[in-house]
């Protein structure tokens, strides 16, 4: 039986059948925290559609999967090598920026800039900065012990299990010009696997980052990714994250961004999800010091049989801080989309600025949307609004561009493609612009020729 | 300047009372306390009540005591002894119920005309027929003649049972089945009276009909069950408003209303809430755990709830529409206020089942003091909702640091000609208008009261007139002592 | 009537207003000039109780009372109106009744009789037609969907029924054309008596072409750098603040020439 299998058939409460075993020149205290982290997903078990923020999400099918944590070497390198070069063309010739390559978590190939990705900052592979001593006790901090408590058991899996990623640090004042690309490649040969890549980046006071993440899959068989991505944004600092998940459609994808905002930094992430059987990307961001500002936004295009969740939660907890969501989906033939949004504004967060927007679109007969934006206000000097909306292409406008003489799915085509903009829009221009405008076009593009999206790539 | 009411000022406004806490000595027939199969039976037996009816009732008891109490709710409140309440209270006098007004016991008609509902006058002078429930009992009905005349039927739920046994079994729990959750099983267990009102085809009610809800004795709870039926292409509006006396310890209301609206019915059921709140330390107080839900049966029929929740010390209900009659129409217009220490987690459920059914839901929320104020809805289309529409605005306002609103939707949608919109906004008064209407000459508190009231216009507009003036009266009422 | 005597005044400890003194006798028509960010608006919050502002030194009295030293709502009570820049829209409370409130608060402060609806109505309809409002705009929600013009003819309408002692109008010729700028000038020209001032805030000449004033205060940096007659306004119109203030005041005005 496979560790993950064996826990969850095991109810709360039973003796732990799986203890991580510490890894050769591990640190104790992340032999530990891994314990702790396994312990507690044992007593927890998995979440259900019982639990308020799963209820849409069903994992049964995955549940029932013997997924094997994947190790530094994987069964299905060759096709993994193909997807990586794939992603690589996807994003263009670069003029030498720093791109690290993950396969099921483990770094395979780093690709530093020439001359470094400016004076100071440092690109480079997790587990390595685990071995150094002085990031290790900086990591610690970021390993949350388990009586803080993990939003859910892939949470503390990630604990667990991770042991390579991205680890990113820029210092103050540093201004990294070229974004830094990740490219995480899910393969399997066959028997089902596990990759839990865990990534860290800290941004020191009044720098600058941005920070790509493309997620692709390989391979024959099922693959979870079970992804967690760190930001701490220093004060004054800004930071941009980008993440695009194009998955195979056999591929389970959890993912967690949590980001800690300092005093009046910068913060924006935007999403665009097209891969994964099951997808669910979450977006936790605390804004725990006065004067920050984030903005969070998401274009999620489901299609198949495909389901795909975004819960994002937002939590003021101080002054004069301002966050912006903007989520879009766009679901197709029998898939799902997910948008649970939940801002909570704490008692004292006075002067908050919060928004938050989540538009649907169903095109076809059995696409089904679910919206759930959530505003909690424990405090009155606040303007918060949201608002949400689930539709089917304006009669109108399809009949005033076939009166224009616009055959009706190119029609169609251009208007779905004029809903995603909004979110492509606020994507720089640039490769990854570029990139992702490529893979949103292919798969709205089939609207073209059939009239219907094409099941995912 | 400072915007904050000085400490005597305070002091002042926070010592006027909630103006219904009286206790009317009334001579009162009890049921003992606590809950079994034989007060089931007890309660059963008072009311004269056929066979079928009283295994119903043990049917959901049976059924309640596998049930858990739920804990979803955004509302925290001290554990309820259901064996701590007395399930049955009567006013004696009421034993054989009045057959005109003038025999109505003195006192009772005193409370009445207190609260400011005098039946003889309300039968006098505004044409709307009222049903005076008094704990378990109803103790008036006015109007019956004339309603009969037309053939609406309309009285206390204990009389329907006894001259109307078929209807009544053919309707009650074809909305809120006796499984449907905790409190409203209870209720289907245990409820004592309520209103019933049958509108058969094509009529079109001549007056409004009003029921008025008051719980007065001690340690009682109160657990009416109100059905009302419109028959093909029938009409009537319906009015509730209920207060309780002033006590220490939390009363139980937990309530169920059914309503069913045939081929082009329409049924508007608009509520005052005005329960006691507690005081303002948050003591005593009504438990208010209603269930409400309509089902548009017919093709084209139209359900409309409008409720002005002001009162109760916790408020937990989301009248809802059952929407299955194709182009059928549910609307929610909803005030709620939470001053002081009072809590409500309320909203609506509008379940697009016909095609092309449409909602609307409108809900006006203010948290003040440290009121806790949750707006939960669920709009759901299902596949069956080809060309469903819903709008949905949720409004709150905020007055002091210490208060919260929050704002809960969930939008299902499973039908990609639907359209559903939700739009929701939470901010204080605006200092702005607070300065301007000052700048005028108006004071601090009239101001806030003027701004609310304004806030509020969209839902008071769909009540009928007299109730929106007792709404506004309300709204300012309750927010005293708690701006500033 | 109004003495202000070396004011200051600001927010969040910056001061805009840096002993600012002037006198407006009854009777009288002020003007107070000055560019962008001299603190004219100030001024007229200030005057008016509007907080975050804060007093931070000086008096003003108003009909020999401490103006300072009442809320809002006295102040208007005691006489004094401001007509806004940005008139504040008030959802669902109906332009009518807000004004009725309105008048019976003033009245009932200074112990008069309160006017019933008939009477108001008639009072109301009276002035409305005066200032050229639309009558649907009475029954609409306070300043909700009107245009600039509308709002401004709504502030001049609440003047000429309330009837203050003293009218501050902060910039109601802003943004106005030429026949709303009449109104407005129709207004306070109405209004104007022996026993009335007013305050006329303004950047341009314009309004002052139909509004004569007896006295023109220039304000820049927070301070009063000017005082004259109304011959004054037409000289900053054509040579700029900086031209009408000559060489010897180049120094206060450094900052905003930049």
């Amino acid at each position: 039986m496979s560790p993950l299998t064996a826990l969850l058939a095991r109810g709360p409460g039973a003796p732990p059948l799986w203890r991580p075993a510490p890894r050769p020149g591990e640190a104790s205290w992340l032999t530990d925290r891994r314990r702790e982290a396994t312990r507690w997903a044992e007593g927890h078990g998995f979440p259900t559609t019982k639990h308020e923020d799963w209820r849409y999400t069903r994992l049964d099918d995955l549940l029932e999967i013997p997924f094997e944590p994947a190790g530094p070497a994987s069964s299905a390198a060759e096709v993994a090598d193909e997807v990586a070069a794939e992603v690589a063309a996807g994003l263009g010739p670069h003029a030498g920026g720093p791109r690290l390559v993950f396969v099921n978590g483990h770094l395979v190939a780093e690709r530093p800039e020439a001359a470094g990705p400016a004076p100071g900052a440092q690109v480079g592979s997790l587990a390595r900065a685990l071995e150094q001593t002085a990031w290790s006790e900086r990591l610690q901090s970021l390993w949350a012990p388990a009586r803080a408590g993990y939003d859910h058991a892939f949470r503390a899996l990630n604990d667990a299990l991770a042991a390579d990623g991205a680890f990113i640090v820029v210092p103050a004042g540093c201004a990294v010009e070229r974004p830094i690309e990740l490219v995480f490649v899910s393969a399997s040969g066959g028997p089902p696997v596990l990759a839990s890549p865990r990534s860290v980046v800290l941004a020191g006071p009044e720098s600058q980052v941005r920070v790509v993440e493309v997620y692709a899959g390989a391979g024959e068989g099922p693959v979870l990714t079970n992804a967690f991505t760190q930001v701490v944004v220093g004060p004054g600092a800004s930071v941009s994250h980008y993440k695009v998940q194009a998955e195979g459609t056999s591929s389970f994808h959890l993912s967690s961004l949590e980001v800690r905002p300092a005093e009046a930094s910068r913060f924006s992430s935007w999403l665009v999800a097209l891969g994964g059987r099951v997808a669910r990307h979450e977006v936790g961001v605390r804004l725990g010091a006065p004067g920050a500002a984030v903005s969070l936004d998401g274009l999620f295009l489901p299609a198949g049989s495909q389901h795909h969740d975004n819960p994002v939660r937002v939590d003021h907890m101080a002054a004069n801080c301002t966050s912006h969501q903007l989520y879009k989906g766009i679901m197709a033939d029998q898939a799902s989309g997910v948008f649970n949004g939940h801002v909570v504004v704490h008692e004292g967060s006075l002067g908050t600025d919060a928004h938050q927007v989540n538009k649907n679109l169903l095109l076809s007969e059995h696409a089904q949307a679910y919206t759930r934006p959530r505003l909690e206000i424990f405090a009155d000097d606040v303007a918060c609004t949201h608002g949400a909306a689930v539709g089917h292409l304006d009669d109108d406008a399809l009949f005033y561009l076939r009166s224009r003489g616009i055959p009706e799915a190119r029609a169609r085509a251009l208007l779905v493609g004029g809903f995603a903009e909004e979110v492509l829009a606020r994507l720089p221009a640039g490769p990854l612009e570029a990139y992702a405008r490529a893979l949103v076009r292919a798969r709205l593009g089939a609207e073209e020729g059939s009239g219907r999206p094409s099941e995912a790539p | 300047m400072t915007t904050t009411l000085d400490g005597a000022q305070v002091a002042e406004l926070a010592s006027r009372e909630y103006q219904y806490g009286f206790v009317s000595d009334i001579d009162t027939d009890l049921a003992p306390k606590g809950l079994s199969e034989d007060v089931i039976r007890l309660i059963s037996e008072k009311k004269e009540e056929p066979g079928w009816l009283l295994q119903w009732r043990l049917n959901a008891y049976r059924h309640w005591l596998t049930m858990a109490e739920p804990t979803w709710q955004n509302v925290t409140y001290g554990p309820v002894d259901y064996n701590d309440i007395i399930y049955y209270a009567a006013p004696k006098a009421s034993k054989k119920k009045p057959s005109s007004l003038d025999e109505v016991d003195p006192e009772l008609r005193a409370m009445f005309d207190k609260l400011g509902i005098s039946l003889a006058e309300q039968e006098r002078l505004t044409g709307v027929a009222v049903d005076a429930v008094v704990d378990s009992v109803s103790v008036a009905t006015t109007f019956q003649r004339e309603l009969a005349k037309v053939g609406v039927i309309f009285c206390s739920m204990s009389e329907a049972v006894r001259r109307y046994p078929d209807l009544v079994r053919a309707y009650l729990g074809s909305v809120v089945p006796y499984r449907d959750n905790f409190f409203a099983t209870l209720n289907s267990a245990v409820f004592t009276d309520g209103s019933f009102c049958y509108v058969p085809k094509g009529v079109r009610c001549p007056m409004e009909l009003s029921t008025y809800f008051r719980i007065n004795a001690a340690g009682t709870g109160q657990f009416e069950r109100t059905l009302i039926v419109a028959e093909d292409g029938a009409s009537v509006s319906y009015l509730e408003g209920c207060t309780a006396p002033m006590r220490d310890d939390n009363q139980l209301h937990a309530a169920v209303v059914e309503l069913v609206a045939m081929e082009g019915a329409s049924i508007k059921y608009s509520t005052v809430q005005n329960w006691y709140p507690g005081d303002a330390d948050g003591k005593g107080g009504i438990y208010n755990f209603v269930t409400k839900r309509g089902r548009c049966a017919g093709a084209g029929s139209k359900i409309s709830w409008t409720q002005v929740e002001t009162g109760s010390a916790v408020t937990w209900k989301y009248p809802g529409v059952v929407l299955q009659g194709e182009g059928s129409v549910g609307e929610f217009y909803s005030v709620a206020l939470s001053a002081h220490h009072q809590q409500a987690d309320t909203g609506t459920k509008m379940v697009h089942i016909g095609k092309g059914t449409r909602s609307t839901i409108v809900s006006k929320a203010i948290s003040a003091g440290q009121g806790q104020n949750t707006y939960r809805g669920l709009v759901k289309v299902l596949r069956s909702a080809e060309g469903a529409r819903n709008h949905t605005r949720c409004d709150s306002l905020l007055i002091g640091p210490r208060c919260g609103a929050h704002t809960f939707p969930y939008i299902e949608v499973k039908h990609p000609s639907a359209q559903v919109e939700h739009e929701a906004t939470t901010s204080k008064v605006s200092e702005d208008q607070l300065f301007y209407c000052r700048q005028r000459g108006i004071s601090e508190e009239e101001a806030t009261s003027m701004i609310v009231n304004g806030f509020c216009r969209e839902v008071f507009r769909e009540l009928p007139m007299e109730f929106a003036v007792e709404a506004q009266r309300l709204l300012s009422v309750s927010l005293e002592g708690a701006v500033g | 009537m109004l003495r202000v005597d070396s004011l200051h005044a600001g927010v969040g400890g910056k001061e805009i207003l840096s002993g600012l003194s002037f006198e407006l006798p009854a009777g009288q028509v002020h003007a107070v000039m000055g560019p962008n960010g001299s603190g004219k608006s100030t001024l007229a919050h200030v005057l008016a109780g509007r907080g975050p502002y804060e007093v931070t030194g000086g008096q003003v009295s108003f009909e020999g009372a401490d103006l300072l030293a009442l809320s809002p709502e006295e102040r208007a009570a005691a006489g004094l109106f401001l007509a806004f820049q940005h008139p504040v829209e008030i959802p669902g409370v109906a332009n009518m009744y807000f004004l009725r409130t309105a008048l019976n608060a003033v009245r009932r402060a200074r112990g008069e009789d309160e006017v019933g609806p008939g009477e108001f109505l008639g009072l109301v309809e009276q002035k409305a037609a005066q200032v050229g409002l639309d009558r649907a705009l009475l029954q609409r929600s306070v300043n909700e969907g009107f245009s600039g013009g509308e709002k401004k003819r709504n502030e001049v309408l609440q003047m000429a029924v309330l009837a203050p002692r003293l009218a501050i109008l902060d910039e109601t010729d802003s943004g106005l054309d030429i026949d709303a700028l009449r109104v407005v000038a129709e207004g306070v020209n109405a209004l104007r008596g022996p026993q009335r001032g007013f305050l006329v805030i303004t950047h341009h000449q314009r309004l002052l072409d139909y509004v004569a004033p007896d006295a023109v205060h220039v304000l820049v940096g927070g301070r009063i750098v000017r005082s004259g007659g109304a011959e004054l306004a037409p000289q900053l119109e054509a040579n700029g603040y900086a031209g009408l203030l000559g060489p010897q005041a180049g120094g206060a005005l450094a900052p905003l020439a930049s």
